[in-house]
């Protein structure tokens, strides 16, 4: 079968996604040419497999909670479990296919052109963008964002490992900015829709509130008194709520337990990094606690940190998009900053700019374009070193 | 005063095919050869034509840019042939050993008497020279150049790596001779590294030098670690390198005006059948070591030197002039692993904490040794994974800023993070861990031979 793939055979315009399915099912047995004669055997794909496999707890209490949040307005009587969530797989699914497709189509297309094997990048992108964007987003959104920021972030900078902004969060950027309406407010969480007869389309309660617990409070900052936050039904939200996701908001990003399932997962097996998690969640308190100080008496600016934590995307955030070891500071040093600034930058864009309740996403893209300089300072420190003793050397012989 | 170094960066990887540590076989073979590809760099000049009768220590080869430095042949015969490859490149000269074993006849002499020029002149002669290597840039030391310091590598860390006290067992008197005779070539110190665990007495015993006990994992043994943490290297200057194994030539030259390139070497690998250490001369041809000695089943990968930084041979290739060892590892090429980089893997090596159960069972288990084939295990990729060249690279470099200089052969920024302080074999490790694939040691060398050149360097 293989030699219709070669150059020059009948289907050599599909080789590289022939190869991309060969290497996938067996290990290429190419061996090494130069260098070392063994090698460790970790690969990228392996990397790559390990975060989706992280993902995975997240998207599956997603899929519930976008079930559980719809029967929570369209009927008296909450459903059984499976029923909540065989509606949410019905809701999310199209949007993971829509983003694999829409992503994997470029990506097959590209390394096609560049005559190169299929690089592995996408799995997590396209797992990660259904996560990030509101149950509300039409499908055609999603793949017109997709497609921009794959080619757009991604291949035009050469691909996996070149990319300088995170593929994903410039997929929810391009929503964001391209679609508000879609992407915040008080509509867009909660899908009201029937799939094959599952669920349905009217709400059973009248004037019910859709807004997430980040919209909430966005527009409660100056005003005195404890937070009000409260589910599509108007009952108050606890902070265990919070925690265990059952809140409005984007599909895969609500339970910080969930998420916490698979970053700890991910840390375990060493393929994010510690170091940029622990800062990141360090900046958020950090920050906090410096708006806390200046709170005065006011609803939002007192919000405690472990409540900035579990609501909006930080925890998904700094666990699963922070820690991309492209886009973020690659030297250790590094990291802590990098971690501590996405952090800090977050809560106080959330907090302290009302237009945009949720500053995860902007934090994290805005720490991408600096973490190049922040590893540029930290390595100066390296090169200064190393000048200043061949200065030495010099002066010594003079 | 012996200094200390303690590596905590690193990596052991242990394989199996460990030379036993009793048996020394001799061995001899019909042909020898002195292999210019051997010394990276060499402009190679061939001084004797097929027929020619030689002694242990008749040059065959010439540097052609250097022609005081001499190639010599390891035993005594005939030339039985010039060897070129592709572009007439040379690849052997070939010489069919007598059996005589006659050498040229040397003066002995005292190095402790002679003067710096005295000793160069010998070690140019005998064909000693080349085991004297030079950083920057990893290649045989210039005669003319005054080195700020020399390094004795005393021990390797490398895995299966000959071990030292075993090889210079008894050696003690040609050691002290050879320090004394390199001793004369810097006007600074002698260093020479010893493992903090099992030391070769033999060395322990050498006086003149400036002793470096280290600890840790590989590459704790490799010099570029010892020089980091001693007297980095600047622009400008040069460090001489010498392995211990090797002095034993220079000082049994001195002992007996002999070029007798008789030495262990081991032969290692999971895909030798008997494992141990064999007594022949340099440039030996390998089938010599090898002939009923591996398992023949698979396709195998014969390597002169170790799995890391060793270079690839036929069977009936000759070893190499700086090699004490010799590895066999199978190819891999008829392996077919079905989804294989999702599985397990309980019986392969790796770093990476996915392999989490297989790491459990080395947790129970330290001692277990693995089997390795030579394949890559993945497709190439641009640096993806971070942090990962520097948790087993024990040196004041960032690894992997050095590495893309080198990649987009930025010459400024390779100087400024100090590209003049590594070679190759310092990058062996991160070659192996790289989760991307990317063929390090040969950017790092492509780098350096570019640096050579436009510093115009000779």
């Amino acid at each position: 079968m293989k030699p219709a793939f070669e150059p020059g055979g009948k289907l050599s315009k599909l080789r590289s996604v022939f190869e991309g399915f060969e290497s996938f099912l067996y290990v290429p047995n190419a061996t090494s040419k130069s260098g070392t004669h063994i090698h460790d055997s970790i690969d990228s794909k392996r990397t790559m497999f390990w975060v989706i496999l992280a993902v995975i707890p997240a998207m599956l209490f997603g899929m519930f909670n976008t079930g559980y949040q719809h029967y929570l307005v369209t009927t008296a009587v909450m459903p059984g479990f499976w029923q909540i969530f065989f509606w949410g797989v019905l809701a999310v699914l199209p949007y993971i296919i829509v983003s694999y497709a829409t992503g994997l189509i470029i990506e097959f297309a590209v390394a096609q052109m560049k005559g190169e094997e299929i690089h592995e990048g996408f799995l997590v992108s396209g797992i990660l963008i259904p996560l990030i964007v509101p149950i509300g987003v039409p499908l055609w959104m999603v793949c017109i964002a997709t497609a921009f920021a794959v080619i757009f972030a991604k291949e035009i900078f050469g691909g996996t490992g070149f990319n300088i902004l995170n593929v994903a969060l410039t997929t929810r950027v391009f929503l964001f900015f391209a679609y508000p309406t879609k992407m915040s407010g008080d509509q867009t969480w909660i899908s009201l829709r029937d799939y094959f007869s599952y669920g349905t389309a009217q709400p059973a309660i009248d004037g019910f509130t859709g807004a997430t617990p980040l919209g909430q409070a966005a527009s409660q900052l100056g005003t005195d008194g404890a937070l009000q936050l409260t589910n599509a039904l108007g009952q108050p939200l606890t902070w265990w709520d919070a925690f265990l996701g059952l809140i409005p908001g984007s599909i895969g990003e609500t339970s910080t337990l969930f998420i916490l399932l698979g970053g700890l997962f991910l840390l375990a097996t060493g393929v994010a990094s510690w170091k940029i998690v622990v800062s990141t969640f360090a900046g958020g308190a950090i920050m906090t606690l410096i708006l806390n100080a200046f709170a005065g008496g006011d609803a939002y600016l007192s919000l405690p940190f472990w409540w900035q934590w579990c609501l909006g995307g930080f925890a998904f955030g700094a666990f699963f998009m922070a820690t991309d070891p492209v886009t973020a500071a690659r030297t250790e040093k590094g990291k802590w900053i990098y971690g501590l600034l996405v952090g800090m930058i977050a809560i106080f864009f959330r907090v302290c700019n009302p237009a945009y309740p949720e500053g995860m996403m902007l934090a994290i893209l805005l720490m991408n374009i600096f973490a190049k300089l922040i590893d540029y300072c930290v390595v100066q420190s390296n090169i200064k070193m190393r000048a200043k003793r061949a200065a030495n050397v010099v002066n010594a012989s003079k | 005063m012996a200094k200390q170094i303690n590596i905590k960066k690193g990596l052991n990887i242990s394989l199996q095919g460990e030379a036993v540590r009793e048996t020394v076989v001799a061995s001899v073979a019909s042909l020898y050869a002195v292999t210019p590809t051997d010394f990276h760099g060499l402009t190679p000049k061939v001084v004797v034509r097929e027929g020619d009768a030689v002694q242990a220590g008749t040059p065959l080869v010439i540097d052609k840019y250097l022609p005081e430095i001499n190639f010599v042949s390891p035993v005594s015969g005939t030339v039985k042939s010039v060897v070129r490859g592709e572009k007439r490149k040379l690849l052997n000269v070939i010489v069919e050993a007598d059996g005589k074993n006659t050498f040229v006849e040397f003066p002995v002499r005292d190095p402790k008497n002679m003067s710096a020029d005295e000793v160069k002149e010998s070690l140019l002669q005998s064909g000693l020279w080349p085991f004297i290597k030079r950083r920057p840039y990893d290649v045989i030391a210039h005669p003319a150049h005054a080195p700020k310091a020399i390094y004795i590598k005393g021990f390797d860390t490398a895995p299966l790596a000959p071990d030292y006290a075993f090889c210079l067992k008894g050696m003690g008197k040609e050691i002290q001779t050879a320090v004394d005779a390199i001793g004369k070539l810097t006007s600074g110190k002698v260093y020479l590294s010893v493992p903090a665990k099992d030391a070769a007495k033999e060395l322990l015993d050498v006086n003149g030098v400036e002793l470096c006990t280290v600890s840790g994992p590989h590459p704790a043994g490799n010099l570029g670690v010892i020089i980091n943490h001693t007297d980095p290297i600047n622009k400008g200057e040069t460090v001489w390198c010498v392995n211990a194994l090797d002095l034993v030539f220079i000082g049994r030259f001195f002992l007996t005006g002999k070029v007798d390139f008789t030495a262990p070497v081991a032969v290692t690998g999971p895909m030798v059948i008997t494992p141990a250490y064999y007594r022949c001369k340099r440039g030996i041809c390998l089938s010599a070591l090898f002939e009923g000695n591996v398992y023949k089943e698979q396709p195998l990968r014969y390597i002169n030197g170790n799995a890391l930084t060793g270079t690839q041979v036929q069977k009936d290739g000759f070893l190499d002039f700086y090699s004490s060892q010799v590895t066999v590892l199978h190819e891999g090429t008829n392996v077919d692993e079905l989804l294989g980089w999702v599985m397990p893997r309980f019986n392969m090596f790796s770093t990476s904490r996915t392999y989490f159960l297989s790491g459990l069972l080395r947790k129970l288990n330290p001692a277990k040794k693995y089997d390795a084939d030579t394949r890559i295990l993945g497709g190439e990729r641009a640096l993806i994974m971070s942090g990962e060249y520097d948790k087993v690279f024990p040196m004041d470099i960032y690894p992997e800023r050095l590495l893309r200089a080198c990649l987009v052969k930025d010459l400024e920024e390779m100087e400024a993070l100090g590209i003049y302080e590594v070679v190759p074999e310092d990058f062996a490790l991160c070659e192996y861990v790289c989760t991307s694939k990317i063929e390090v040691q040969k950017a790092i060398r492509e780098s350096l031979d570019l640096l050579k050149s436009e510093n115009g360097d000779e």
